[in-house]
C-alpha cells in the first residue's frame, strides 16, 4: 500500500478543486447567460479534453509547460525548477483536464435559473454581485458542488495525463492510479488490489453524492 | 404605512420593432391604471420598460423630478436603481428564501436590525402573518402573489408595477385576492398600473384604463368611459361592453341573501355583499344583460328596474342593436334586437325602465367607503 501516492492524489485533488471552482463558476456563468450564438466556440474548447485521449492531452501539455516552452521557461524564470515532471506541472494539467467535469454540471445549474428571477433580484434593488451572491449561487450551488466532487474523483484516478506530463516520480508526481499501474508491472497484486479497492470505494461515494446533489437541483427548479 | 412621497409617473415610449410600441401616457399618485389589451399588444413590453428590464428604442420615463430613462438625452438608470415595486406574472420568488427572507431581500436600504420586523408587518398587511418561515413552494398560489405584492412594496417603492398579477391563481382565489388589492391601495398613494387582458379585472380595481392593441393606445380615460366605448374594433371583446355603475350599500338582509344597493335611479337586489353599509360599489353590467320596458313592466321575477331614458340607438352586429339609456345621469345599454327597438317605438327621448338580473352582475364590493373619497381627490 502506497499511502504516499495516496495522499499526493489527495493533494492533487483538493487543490485542483480549489484553483477550479472560481473559474469553472465564473466560466460558466458566462456560458449560461451567453445566447448560443456567442458561446460555440467556448463551450467546445471547455468540452474538448472529454473527447480527446488523455495521451494527446498529455502530450501537447507536455509540449507547452516543459523545458524551451515560453511557459515552462518563465516558470523556470520565476521559482527555479521546471514545470513538466512537477507537482504544480502535474496541477496545471489537472486543472485543464477537469475543465468540462467542473463546468458543465454549474452550467446546467446556472441555465435552470429563470432569467426572471434576475430582473425580480434587480427590481428588489440588488447590486448585481448581490443578485449573485444571495440569489444566483444559493440556487446553484448544487451544481457547483457536484462538479468539485466529479472533479475530485476524476483526479484521483486520472492516468495518461498524469504519466505524460508527470511521469512517475516517488512523492513527486506518483498518483495513487500510477502507483497501482506500478505495483501491477511488479506482480504486486495484493497492494494493487488494496488501492484499486480505495479508488472503488471513492467513485461509488462520488457518484451516491452526485446523484443525491442532482435530485436536488431538479426539486429547485 | 402610508407613503407620503408623492409622485406621478410619465411614460413615454416608441419604437417600430421588433415589438412596435408608440405609448403616451401619465399616471398621477394613487392612481391605478390598467394596460389592457390582448397578448402581443405590447402592454407587458411597456411595463418592463418603465421596470428597466427592456430598453426600448426612444421615449422618456420619469418619477415626479427623477428621469428613469431618457433616450435623446442617453439617461437609462438600471433596473436596480429605479423605485419600483413590480408583481411578476409568476411572482418570480426566491424560492430558497422564505416569505419573509423575500420580502427583506427588497430592503437593502433598510438598516439590518429592523428588516425582520418590517417584513413581518408587510406579510401581516397582506394577510399572511405567521407565515414568515414558510417558503414559496409549500405556499398556495394565492400566498405566493401575497408574498410577491409585499415584496414590491418593501421596496418603498415610487411605483407599483403589476403584471397580470392573478391570472396565475383558481377563481375563487382571485375573487378573494381583488378585495385584497382594493383594499390595500386605498394605503397606497404611489401611481400603479395594472398590466391585464381581463376587463372584469379592469372594472373592478381600475380608476382609469388604457387599451393598447398592437403597441399604440386606442383608448384611454376614467375606466367608467373607456369600458362602453364602441368604437375599439377588436381591443374590446363585443361581448364584454358594459358600463361601470357605482351604488353605495342601503342594507343586507341575511335571511333572503341580498343586499340593497341604493343608486338615484332605484334600487339593486345584489347577492349578499361583504361591505359596510354606505360603502361604494362598482357594477359592471354587461349590455346583454340589459332589458328594456316601455311603461309598467307589470309582475316580472327581474327586481332590478331603473328608470331611465333613451339617448341614443347605436347599430351594432345585426340582428342587435345597442340602446344608450341615461340613468340619473350614468349610462346604460341595452344590447336588443332591431326588431324589438322598433316594436316598442324607441327613440330618443323616451322615458323607459331598465331591467337587469340580478344573476347578471359582475359585483366588485370596494371596501370602506373612503374608497370614493380618496379616488374623488385624485381626479
Amino acid at each position: 500500500m502506497d499511502w504516499q501516492a495516496l495522499w499526493l492524489s489527495v493533494r492533487l485533488g483538493l487543490f485542483t478543486v480549489v484553483i477550479l471552482v472560481p473559474i469553472a463558476v465564473a466560466l460558466s456563468r458566462w456560458i449560461a447567460i451567453t445566447p448560443k450564438r456567442g458561446r460555440g466556440l467556448v463551450e467546445a474548447a471547455v468540452t474538448l479534453p472529454l473527447v480527446l485521449p488523455p495521451t494527446v492531452v498529455g502530450f501537447y501539455l507536455l509540449v507547452s509547460l516543459g523545458a524551451g516552452s515560453w511557459i515552462g521557461e518563465t516558470w523556470r524564470a520565476l521559482f527555479g525548477g521546471g514545470l513538466a515532471f512537477s507537482f504544480e506541472g502535474l496541477l496545471v494539467a489537472s486543472v485543464i483536464v477537469n475543465l468540462p467535469f467542473a463546468v458543465q454540471p454549474s452550467q446546467r445549474a446556472f441555465e435552470a435559473i429563470a432569467p426572471e428571477l434576475r430582473e425580480a433580484a434587480a427590481s428588489c434593488g440588488m447590486s448585481w454581485w448581490r443578485a449573485f451572491a444571495r440569489i444566483e449561487l444559493p440556487l446553484a450551488w448544487p451544481g457547483i458542488l457536484t462538479g468539485a466532487v466529479l472533479t475530485f474523483a476524476h483526479t484521483l484516478g486520472e492516468f495518461g495525463v498524469v504519466l505524460m506530463v508527470g511521469g512517475n516520480i516517488p512523492g513527486e508526481t506518483r498518483t495513487i492510479a500510477i502507483a497501482i499501474y506500478d505495483r501491477v508491472q511488479a506482480f504486486d497484486d495484493g497492494a494493487a488490489a488494496r488501492m484499486s479497492a480505495i479508488l472503488l470505494t471513492i467513485s461509488l461515494l462520488t457518484i451516491a453524492v452526485t446523484f443525491a446533489l442532482s435530485r436536488r437541483i431538479g426539486r429547485r427548479s | 404605512m402610508t407613503e407620503d412621497r408623492v409622485k406621478g409617473l410619465s411614460v413615454a415610449l416608441r419604437q417600430p420593432g421588433p415589438i412596435p410600441l408608440d405609448v403616451a401616457f401619465a399616471v398621477a399618485p394613487g392612481e391605478l391604471l390598467a394596460l389592457i389589451g390582448p397578448s402581443g399588444s405590447g402592454k407587458t413590453t411597456t411595463l418592463r420598460a418603465i421596470a428597466g428590464h427592456y430598453r426600448p428604442v426612444e421615449g422618456r420615463i420619469s418619477s415626479g423630478d427623477t428621469v428613469w430613462f431618457d433616450s435623446m438625452n442617453h439617461v437609462n438608470v438600471p433596473a436596480r436603481r429605479r423605485r419600483i415595486g413590480m408583481v411578476f406574472q409568476s411572482y418570480v420568488l426566491f424560492p430558497h428564501l422564505t416569505a419573509a427572507g423575500n420580502v427583506m431581500a427588497a430592503m437593502e436600504d433598510v438598516p439590518a436590525r429592523q428588516r425582520r420586523g418590517e417584513a413581518s408587518a408587510l406579510l401581516a398587511r397582506v394577510h399572511l402573518a405567521g407565515l414568515d418561515d414558510v417558503r414559496p413552494a409549500q405556499l398556495s398560489g394565492g400566498q405566493q402573489q401575497r408574498v410577491a405584492v409585499a415584496r414590491a412594496l418593501a421596496r418603498r417603492p415610487d411605483v407599483l408595477l403589476l403584471d397580470e398579477p392573478f391570472s396565475a391563481v383558481d377563481r375563487p382565489t382571485r375573487a378573494r385576492l381583488y378585495v385584497e388589492l382594493a383594499e390595500l391601495r386605498q394605503t397606497l398613494s404611489m401611481p400603479i398600473i395594472l398590466v391585464t387582458h381581463d376587463l372584469d379585472e379592469a372594472a373592478r380595481l381600475a380608476d382609469t384604463a388604457a387599451i393598447l392593441s398592437r403597441g399604440r393606445i386606442v383608448a384611454s380615460g376614467p375606466i367608467e368611459a373607456v369600458l362602453p366605448r364602441t368604437d375599439l374594433g377588436d381591443a374590446l371583446d363585443r361581448d364584454a361592453r358594459s358600463v361601470l355603475i357605482h351604488a353605495r350599500v342601503a342594507a343586507h338582509d341575511p335571511s333572503s341573501g341580498i343586499t340593497t344597493l341604493a343608486h338615484p335611479s332605484g334600487t339593486f337586489f345584489h347577492p349578499l355583499l361583504d361591505a359596510a353599509i354606505g360603502a361604494d360599489v362598482r357594477l359592471r353590467i354587461r349590455a346583454r344583460d340589459v332589458a328594456i320596458a316601455v311603461g309598467d313592466p307589470g309582475r316580472l321575477s327581474i327586481r332590478n328596474r331603473l328608470a331611465a331614458t333613451v339617448t341614443g340607438i347605436v347599430e351594432a352586429d345585426p340582428p342587435m342593436v345597442e340602446v344608450h339609456l341615461d340613468a340619473a345621469g350614468d349610462l346604460l345599454m341595452a344590447s336588443i334586437t332591431t326588431e324589438a327597438a322598433r316594436a316598442l317605438a324607441l327613440h330618443p327621448g323616451l322615458p323607459v325602465t331598465a331591467l337587469i338580473k340580478s344573476a347578471a352582475f359582475d359585483r366588485v364590493s370596494l371596501g370602506p367607503a373612503e374608497a370614493t373619497d380618496v379616488r374623488s381627490v385624485q381626479r
